[in-house]
């Protein structure tokens, strides 16, 4: 097929499963926190249950005015959304959604996904600074300080992965979940049990979930936003269109996160007992389960927990993540050796 | 550090935490929604002042006494025919104007507990909202109309 047409169907079907993902967890995070607090959440908008209001704030947002403050560095003032919203949406191009259904498969996929999702810190960077706005800055800052230091134990947790499935591809990482197999020379009793690398790989998931909250600034890790502190953080002078790009960013950002958490730890499209060429039919729909699941613990966390404090955050990455996930490498490499 | 204590089981405050949202995820909302159900006040709910007009003697003490001046009062006297042939000519009071601007008051209660002549009551009556603020100043008639719906004094003690 032609390449530039195939391209095309590649971004489209990416835009495609990628945007009403974060709608419908823009969604879901309105209802199940409204539950959670005991309201009902959105119910008019749209007919049952208020089912459009997620589109309905965002075209309210779109009739905004597109502020620019005086002082701001303009051209980077603009950019820094769709920078966020680039970077998050670019994790897609390698995540499996069947055997045959990758955009494109890297060798070394992971590298790529961990090199492309920093790039949304460059542009979270970009607005704090050139927002010309305390708040802003102070907000950059901190994101700067956040992302680094959880960047390390989402690293750290991935490593355990690749591993254990002896790849640095996504795909295979999948293939490894899928055959059934805990260590090679392990005996095959043992080896029968298996399952996706969340069982084996526990201490893995938890870091990668913890650092990935830090990473998307969701709520016990909020200190980039703060609002009862810094307004609006990094997002204070943003209005209008802008404003959507980083929201939809970070709901984005949420998929992408629980697509890349699902991929390596539940065993992404794979499902058991199920064959390959159903996969490449059901595939997309068990992943994009998987993600909703993973989203919603995001959701269960962000609405039961408070903010932690700036030196609480910093604590729990260098102390407990960093040699937890170093300390799961050795455990990983020790049992890859010698079995 | 003597006094501070460890706690005895790791994470328990987050599972707590977690469990408890949880919980109340599938319970039912406590919401009422509000244009489509309604609550029913208590009998005694402190909604809107109603006001009895015969009762009153333009007396000023609620006016006076009211925190944010929202009550506006006028009246004048009039000449009644003595009681008995050749006695003194009395004057009456009476209500011309009683309004109160319901976009001022607070509901402190205190031109019903100041009226000497029962003349003001509560009304468990809420839904009296307007589009414009100009329209809540409720005139005599509009507060007679509240005094409909007013609930019955409490029984006397038989004792």
């Amino acid at each position: 097929m032609n390449f530039w047409l195939l391209l095309l169907i590649k971004v489209g079907l990416i835009l495609g499963v990628m945007l009403p993902g974060a709608l419908v967890i823009i969604f879901g995070e309105l209802k199940i926190s409204a539950h959670m607090q005991s309201r009902m959440g959105p119910y008019f908008a749209g007919g049952r249950w208020g089912w459009a209001q997620p589109l309905a704030d965002g075209l309210k947002f779109m009739q905004k005015e597109d502020l620019v403050p005086a002082d701001a560095d303009a051209t980077v003032y603009k950019l820094a959304p769709y920078v966020v919203l680039m970077g998050t949406l670019a994790t897609f191009v390698i995540i499996p959604f069947g055997p045959d259904l990758v955009a494109r498969d890297l060798d070394l996929g992971i590298f790529y996904l961990l090199a492309v999702s920093s790039l949304s810190t460059l542009g979270v960077l970009m607005a704090g600074w050139s927002s010309a706005n305390k708040y802003s800055l102070i907000g950059g800052l901190r994101a700067a300080a956040q992302l680094i230091a959880y960047e390390l134990p989402l690293v750290l947790a991935v490593i355990g992965v690749a591993i254990q499935a002896g790849s640095l591809s996504l795909s295979e990482m999948v293939t490894a979940q899928a055959s059934w197999q805990w260590f090679d020379g392990l005996p095959t009793w043992i080896n029968g049990f298996v399952s996706p690398y969340m069982i084996l790989q526990i201490v893995g998931l938890t870091i990668f979930l913890v650092a990935s909250l830090a990473e998307l600034s969701r709520i016990p890790f909020d200190m980039p936003i703060a609002e009862s502190e810094l307004t609006m953080g990094y997002l204070t002078e943003y209005s209008g269109l802008r404003f959507t790009m980083f929201f939809l960013g970070e709901y984005a950002g949420m998929v992408s996160m629980a697509a890349i958490a699902a991929t390596l730890f539940m065993g992404g499209y794979w499902f058991p007992f199920v064959s390959d060429d159903v996969l490449n039919v059901l595939g997309p729909v068990i992943l994009v389960s998987k993600v909703m699941l993973i989203a919603f613990l995001f959701i269960w966390i962000r609405w039961t927990f408070p903010r932690l404090r700036e030196d609480q955050l910093q604590t729990i990455a260098w102390k407990w993540l960093v040699p937890a996930g170093l300390a799961n490498i050795v455990v990983t490499a020790f049992f890859k050796v010698v079995f | 550090m003597a006094d501070r204590k460890l706690p005895t089981v790791p994470f328990k405050g987050l599972r707590t935490g977690m469990w408890l949202t949880l919980k109340t995820l599938f319970k039912k909302p406590v919401t009422v929604n509000y244009p489509l159900e309604k609550e029913t006040p208590v009998p005694r709910a402190r909604g809107v002042i109603a006001l009895d007009p015969e009762a009153c003697t333009v007396c000023m003490l609620c006016a006076r006494e009211c925190p944010d001046w929202c009550i506006y009062i006028e009246g004048h006297k009039e000449e009644q025919p003595p009681a008995k042939e050749g006695g003194r000519v009395r004057t009456r009071a009476t209500l011309d104007r009683f309004d109160i601007d319901y976009a001022l008051c607070m509901y402190c209660g205190i031109c019903v507990e100041v009226c000497p002549f029962d003349a003001l009551f509560w009304s468990p009556d809420y839904e009296y909202s307007e589009f414009g603020i100009s329209e809540m100043m409720h005139d005599k008639q509009r507060l007679t109309y509240w005094l409909s719906r007013v609930p019955d004094p409490p029984a006397l003690e038989t004792s």
